[in-house]
């Protein structure tokens, strides 16, 4: 294993996600086919995307609804089939595991948060939580012992018993938060998670995030279609259209130097806000850009406006 | 008039068939039919070996546990003692053996066929229309072919039932398991569930509901076709009404009907409090 493996432990390459009603079988580089795939009904989800993300790194992907991030988060349990490209974790190539290989990865090395929660129904918190140590086959004692400290991890202790329907949405997706959480994959993929809360509750669960981020060490893909979110929690950014990364790079760097006119829009408010408070020099009230390198921490982000 | 050159007839050919499938399969139907009857035979023993009076307690308190509300747990007792006082009690008896069996036979059937059709679209595709067809026949027809192969008895009637009754179950099992939500499984999946996890831990426990309601149906269903049965000598509440037809016995009739309706009454209530209490995916706070 070469040192760049070690230090990148997700690599995407050149991922591409057409659907389409029959099988894709031209050169998706040439541009004339692919013209002709999507004319003929094929929608490109994810266009030739490549990164990586460093360990203990939370990547941010942002873009609007069908910009295809939710595909592109999908592509890397292979919940969705990625149609080429390669996705390598920590040096084994996820995209040619078989099904019991990628059983085996989806059990221990990537533990994944839903928007809509998908919790079940049916089950308590505590039989939630443990649910992915069931399908391990880990002793009932055991998974129950482990996710028991997940939950009190989440803030949500004497909650056990409970069921999800009698949750708030914010103690839900903490139920969901803590089943990822006691997983203990190196990697975490958050698609939307907090998108369906109310802005106070969203910002509660941000900064609970950021909190265990800091104790955890977590390498995360994090989706959102909210560029403050995106700032707040984000070591580095990718800004995402129609299937494309359109600027890669910290979240300074992107509200600062907008590639494109259309990031620019994404990111005018945010440069407002950065103004003012030169203006104003009164950095206590507005929020300021976080500028975190390797752990991050909740001072950055401890403005009151959102 | 519709021109007689065009007349054809398909019933020699379909009588042959079956006289065919007589003689080639006959042995196998009669251990069928012998293996059958004697099961038939136990239950309804067992049924009249339970006194009247544990009959009347059992229901009480099966009532109680579902329902928690004094009217509704006596009145079922009530009911039944009125089949008992009838002089229906035996035949009664007879009768729930018939529908036990027919339930039984056709769950095993209905459920996992069920789980089929929700597994593959293209089981699904086989069956739908053959369900559509089996519930818009008339369910005499299904008397006919049943009495060819097992002859007059218990056990045509039992396969009759079976056939008329698996519908609902097949259905709401396959309807309930494609209504599971898609967000759950792919949570679920996303944490590695295997398919068989999927189907054990997620999509079977979520369809509960619908399969319950499908088991209730089915129920009754085959209460309504035993007593269509006792045509081709099923016995039992049907065959007294089926006599009392044709005596234009209206006291009678009404004797055994009362009886059946109480039946039906007393099974649906209980099915349905055991589908109310198995559904845990609606718990409120």
């Amino acid at each position: 294993m070469d040192s760049n493996s070690e230090t990148y432990i997700l690599e995407v390459e050149n991922l591409w996600k057409v659907f389409a009603k029959d099988k894709i079988e031209c050169n998706l580089y040439d541009a004339a086919a692919v013209g002709k795939l999507e004319a003929a009904g094929g929608v490109v989800a994810v266009r030739d995307i490549s990164f990586k993300i460093k360990r203990g790194e939370v990547f941010v992907i942002m873009g609007l609804s069908g910009s295809g991030k939710s595909t592109l988060i999908r592509c890397i349990p292979r919940l969705i089939d990625p149609s080429s490209g390669r996705i390598m974790m920590n040096g084994d190539n996820v995209s040619e595991m078989d099904q019991e290989q990628l059983t085996e990865f989806r059990r221990t090395k990537a533990a994944m948060v839903f928007q809509h929660y998908g919790l079940l129904p049916h089950r308590t918190v505590l039989e939630n939580v443990s649910f992915g140590l069931k399908l391990r086959g880990v002793e009932q004692k055991d998974r129950e012992m482990k996710a028991e400290q997940a939950i009190e991890q989440v803030g949500l202790k004497g909650w056990e018993a409970h069921y999800p329907s009698q949750l708030s949405g914010g103690m839900q997706q903490r139920v969901g938060i803590a089943r990822a959480l006691v997983q203990e994959t190196d990697l975490l993929l958050l698609d939307e998670p907090f998108s369906g809360l109310d802005p106070l509750i969203r910002r509660e669960m941000q900064e609970e995030l950021l909190r265990l981020q800091e104790q955890l060490h977590k390498t995360m893909v994090f989706v959102t279609h909210d560029l403050s979110e995106a700032v707040r929690l984000g070591d580095r950014m990718a800004v995402m259209k129609s299937g494309e990364f359109v600027q890669e790079g910290t979240p300074q760097e992107i509200i600062m130097h907008p590639a494109d006119e259309y990031v620019q829009r994404f990111v005018q408010d945010e440069q407002k806000i950065a103004l003012m408070m030169e203006q104003d020099n009164k950095p206590s009230n507005v929020r300021t850009l976080p500028v975190r390198s390797g752990g991050c921490s909740d001072k950055a982000v401890s403005g009151t406006r959102r | 008039m519709f021109p007689e050159a065009l007349e054809y007839h398909v019933a020699p050919y379909i009588s042959n068939f079956v006289k065919w499938l007589l003689h080639t399969c006959g042995p196998a139907f009669d251990a069928f039919s012998n293996s059958l009857i004697t099961i038939m035979v136990q239950i309804e023993h067992g049924l009249l070996f339970i006194p009247w009076w544990l009959w009347a307690i059992g229901i009480m308190f099966l009532s109680w546990r579902i329902t928690r509300h004094i009217g509704k747990t006596i009145l079922p007792a009530v009911l039944l003692m009125t089949i008992g006082m009838l002089g229906l009690w035996d035949v009664a008896m007879e009768t729930l053996s018939i529908i036990i069996v027919s339930v039984v036979l056709a769950l095993i059937i209905g459920i996992p066929s069920g789980i089929a059709m929700a597994v593959s679209n293209r089981v699904n595709t086989v069956f739908t229309p053959i369900l559509d067809a089996m519930q818009t026949m008339p369910s005499f027809v299904y008397l006919i072919p049943a009495l060819m192969l097992f002859h007059l008895g218990k056990v045509p009637a039992v396969v009759a039932t079976v056939i008329y009754a698996v519908p609902p179950v097949q259905r709401l099992t396959n309807l309930g398991i494609r209504q599971v939500s898609e967000s759950v499984q792919e949570a679920a999946l996303a944490f590695g569930a295997t398919p068989w996890q999927l189907m054990k831990e997620v999509r079977l426990p979520l369809a509960m509901p619908s399969i319950l309601a499908g088991i209730n149906q089915t129920t009754m269903m085959a209460l309504a076709m035993v007593v269509i049965a006792s045509m081709i000598g099923a016995g039992g509440l049907g065959e007294k009404v089926l006599v009392a037809t044709n005596r234009i016995d209206v006291g009678g009739g009404f004797e055994a009907g009362w009886a059946i309706v109480v039946l039906a009454i007393i099974i649906d209530r209980l099915s349905q409090g055991a589908a109310g209490k198995f559904d845990n995916t609606n718990i409120q706070r």
